[in-house]
């Protein structure tokens, strides 16, 4: 019997030891990383870096695209979130990841051509290279990384989705994205910092 | 079960006409609506003249036509499901292997791999394997793109719907490790389950249903 007890005292213990270091295999940031800064050419034809922004105290990189229906769905709360935090020191800079030659709906002219139907505020950058995306690990679009400018670097605050509804604007119950940035300007903690939500996948 | 569903689906989220007239309507009018609307839309099967999808283009925007919509989906079988709803379809306890199978018709890779599960899924459901297609295509896709896209394919596995905006909360309950991604798939039968966020070759399919099926 105490053989017993013991044996299941270490399976637990293995059990949950496997739990716990199980490594966070997929490649991008966490909490508290510092995120890199970039240089990508915005739809302008000019190159973009977060750099550029001395004045601002963050940024909302948001990977996105023209052709996936969740992107879509989110474009006019996207094109929100930067009128809303703009002014505030919180830029959006849209990134498109996909590859045109496998999306070709994504190509840079129909990047143009988009941000200029929908009136794009902010810079709607190419990452051309596929070089961006994976150091970020977004996985889908969109994807949000909220960055606060800080001392250190410019730390990832908040990774995930914009909201909990994306049929319906209307319907939105948890404002994911706005709370963080609300939190993060008045230096409060950031209550939910990682969400998870079905997107199309990034085209490589 | 379905009509239930697909009504409430119908008064909530369809034309603002509609919404304006449930807002404006007592419960025996309701009634009254649902009834009308079955009948109109019974009408539009006795006809039976012309093709579903010329039907759908050319009364697309009227009550008749969303009802017509929903109802069709529901002869062809799609029931429609919220997480609580499909958790049951996650968890069955019995002698048979399921592949639940996570997609949507706007998603590249999710068509590209779905020939490898249909194969599988002629070759192996003599052995007591299932295959569960749970699409999340959007509301608006449903009967212009999800209804064709299964008869063209003339796919054998049971297509389900998952319409749930919820995504942060049932995504983890599906797998605690899934980012969102799909294509991605669940094998599982009584005693184990798998989950991966990937697209998977027929090999691949295989060689991880084996180890559920001997």
């Amino acid at each position: 019997m105490k053989i017993f007890k013991t044996l299941t005292l270490f399976s637990v213990v293995f059990f949950l030891a496997a739990l716990t270091t199980n490594p966070d295999v997929a490649e991008g940031y966490a909490i508290g990383d510092n995120a890199t800064d970039f240089s990508l050419k915005n739809i302008d034809g000019k190159m973009v870096s977060l750099s550029d922004y001395e004045t601002a105290k963050g940024f909302l990189i948001i990977f996105t695209c023209n052709t996936c229906p969740y992107a879509v769905a989110y474009e006019d709360r996207i094109i929100a979130l930067h009128d809303k935090y703009a002014a505030n020191g919180v830029p959006v800079i849209a990134i498109n990841p996909n590859n045109p030659s496998v999306k070709p709906g994504d190509s840079f002219d129909e990047m143009k051509k988009r941000a200029s139907e929908k009136g794009f505020a902010f810079p709607y950058l190419f990452d051309e290279d596929q070089t961006v995306f994976p150091k970020y690990g977004a996985t889908r679009t969109p994807h949000v990384f909220l960055l606060e400018k800080t001392e250190k670097g410019n730390t990832v605050r908040y990774i995930g989705a914009i909201d909990d509804n994306y049929q319906d604007a209307s319907q939105v119950e948890d404002k994911y994205v706005e709370n963080a940035v609300d939190a993060m300007l008045a230096g409060k903690d950031i209550e939910v910092t990682t969400t998870r939500a079905i997107g199309c996948s990034i085209k490589v | 079960m379905f009509s239930q569903r697909g009504y409430k689906f119908l008064l909530k989220d369809k034309g603002r006409f509609i919404h304006y007239l449930i807002l404006k309507c007592s419960k025996q009018y309701m009634m009254d609506l649902r009834i009308l609307i079955g009948l109109c839309f019974f009408g539009l099967i006795g006809c039976g003249s012309s093709p579903e999808n010329k039907r759908s283009e050319e009364v697309a925007d009227s009550v008749i036509a969303e009802a017509a919509e929903v109802e069709t989906a529901s002869m062809l079988d799609f029931p429609v499901y919220d997480f609580d709803a499909i958790t049951t379809l996650l968890n069955k306890k019995n002698d048979t292997t399921y592949i639940v199978n996570f997609w949507a018709t706007w998603c590249k890779p999710c068509v590209e791999e779905l020939p490898n599960f249909e194969k599988t899924f002629a070759e192996q459901k003599n052995n007591k394997v299932e295959l569960i297609l749970v699409s999340l295509d959007m509301r608006s896709m449903w009967q212009k793109r999800l209804v064709p896209f299964v008869e063209k394919n003339d796919l054998k596995g049971s297509v389900v719907i998952l319409d749930d905006p919820k995504m942060n909360e049932w995504i983890p309950k599906v797998d605690q490790q899934w980012s969102g991604g799909i294509p991605a798939t669940l094998i599982y039968n009584s005693s184990k389950r798998s989950f991966f966020e990937q697209s998977m070759t027929y090999e691949e399919l295989n060689l991880e249903l084996r180890k559920f099926i001997n």
